[in-house]
């Protein structure tokens, strides 16, 4: 009793069924497998490329600490000359400074010693008058005898 | 065939008759050998399917056979890790066989039902029915595969002693009068675990069958504009119930699925 028109209908009816599953259901099914590829070869790569990227700032990293340490070494060189130079320099200046001083208190000291042998001078020059007042028991002027007494206190 | 009167339902209880051996016709011997042998193709096929995918499968990007693999594998586990919180070495296969088994054996629904009798006639076969889970002896035989799984889990994590004390004295108490209605009461909820779990798949599927028989009936309802009318309306039926049946299967099969897990998980754990 078989086949006959009910196999072919029901051959057409799988036919309309399989084409139903090929078009609607199967695509969904495709897709989520692509997605989940993409997503698989996506996760590979990133992690790949991270690698990649950790190896890269590694040697980046080293690099730039050699570099850093280069630099310090050579700010430390140069502070150490700049402060030479400076701790020369002062030293040069108190020198300068040491010897205007020196001079300068010479100076003084010699202004000084003048100043002072000009009031002995003129205190030797009254001394004398007193003494010689008192010698000839007279008064004798001042005034009078004051070319004298210059004289003689520039002698002193 | 149908035009004579009684044709329909000569042609449903043709296909609805399974192979027998000629020898044992209605005895215990009469084993369902169509049942066997498409199960049998279905699950050597799975195995093939899956083992080569396995064989193949690389950590790298996966190609589009091992994607969908995995993705079938990941949805299983996914179940399975939702419900049983164990060692999922047993469980998770377990739970990847019942599916996808299942499934296929329910996606040989979708074949036309006059399709492999057609074919085995031709080999001197008459009778051959093509769906497995529309067989009480294959649903009851993977149910009851799982009721002794029940049990074996029972007895391994709660040993003798506590799966007894559990029998005799859960859910009503510890009293020695309790003891035989809580038995009695454990016994029920045992048993109606295969009984429910076998007959569920076997009632869609067996009910999925008929209506695809009872649309077939269209094709040979008579001859003339309203046979061909008829003829038709057959198509668009068997197409429309067909799409249907895509959602019955693949639900079945995910029922029977998740029903083992909670079995067994339930036996698992401690009360």
């Amino acid at each position: 009793m078989l086949p006959n028109g009910t196999l072919i209908g029901e051959m057409i009816a799988f036919a309309i069924l399989i084409w139903f599953c090929v078009q609607f259901i199967w695509p969904h099914i495709s897709k989520a497998i692509e997605e989940r590829q993409i997503k698989i070869a996506e996760g590979l790569s990133a992690a790949e490329r991270a690698h990649a990227e950790l190896k890269a700032a590694d040697t980046k990293v080293a690099d730039e600490v050699r570099k850093a340490r280069q630099q310090a070494s050579e700010i430390i060189d140069k502070a150490q000359q700049q402060a030479n130079g400076i701790l020369d320099k002062a030293r040069a200046d108190a020198i300068v400074e040491i010897n205007r001083l020196k001079a300068a208190a010479q100076d003084d000291i010699a202004a000084m010693a003048q100043q002072a042998r000009e009031q002995l001078r003129e205190r030797v020059g009254a001394l004398a008058v007193q003494g010689a007042s008192k010698i000839v028991q007279r008064e004798v002027d001042a005034s009078t005898h004051k070319a004298l007494l210059d004289q003689l206190a520039a002698e002193v | 065939m149908a035009s004579e009167p009684g044709g329909l339902s000569e042609y449903i209880q043709h296909h609805l008759t399974h192979l027998v051996p000629h020898a044992s016709k209605g005895g215990f011997w009469a084993v369902h050998l169509d049942s066997i042998t498409v199960s049998l193709v279905l699950g050597v096929l799975f195995c093939l399917w899956f083992w080569s995918m396995a064989r193949k499968a690389t950590s790298g990007v996966p190609s589009k056979g091992q994607a969908f693999v995995e993705i079938i594998l990941e949805f299983v586990d996914g179940q399975v890790k939702d419900v049983f919180h164990g060692d999922r070495r047993v469980l998770g296969p377990l739970a990847l066989t019942v599916f996808v088994w299942v499934f296929l054996m329910n996606a040989m629904d979708l074949l036309p039902v006059d399709l492999l009798p057609w074919i085995t006639e031709k080999f001197g076969i008459g009778h051959f029915r093509a769906v497995p889970t529309a067989d009480t002896n294959m649903t009851f035989a993977m149910s009851i595969t799982v009721f002794l799984l029940i049990i074996v889990y029972s007895f391994k994590a709660k040993g003798f002693g506590g799966y007894m004390h559990e029998l005799f004295t859960a859910p009503f108490g510890k009293h020695p009068l309790l003891w035989i209605p809580n038995f009695l009461l454990n016994l029920v909820e045992l048993v109606s675990k295969p009984v429910s779990l076998a007959m569920r798949l076997f009632g869609n599927m067996y009910a999925g069958e008929l209506v695809f028989m009872l649309i077939a009936g269209l094709f040979s309802a008579g001859a003339g504009a309203a046979g061909w009318a008829l003829y038709g309306a057959g198509i668009i039926g068997y197409t429309v119930w067909g799409i249907f049946h895509i959602l019955i299967i693949s639900i079945q099969a995910f029922i029977f699925m998740v029903l083992t897990i909670v079995y067994i998980s339930m036996a698992h754990d401690h009360h």
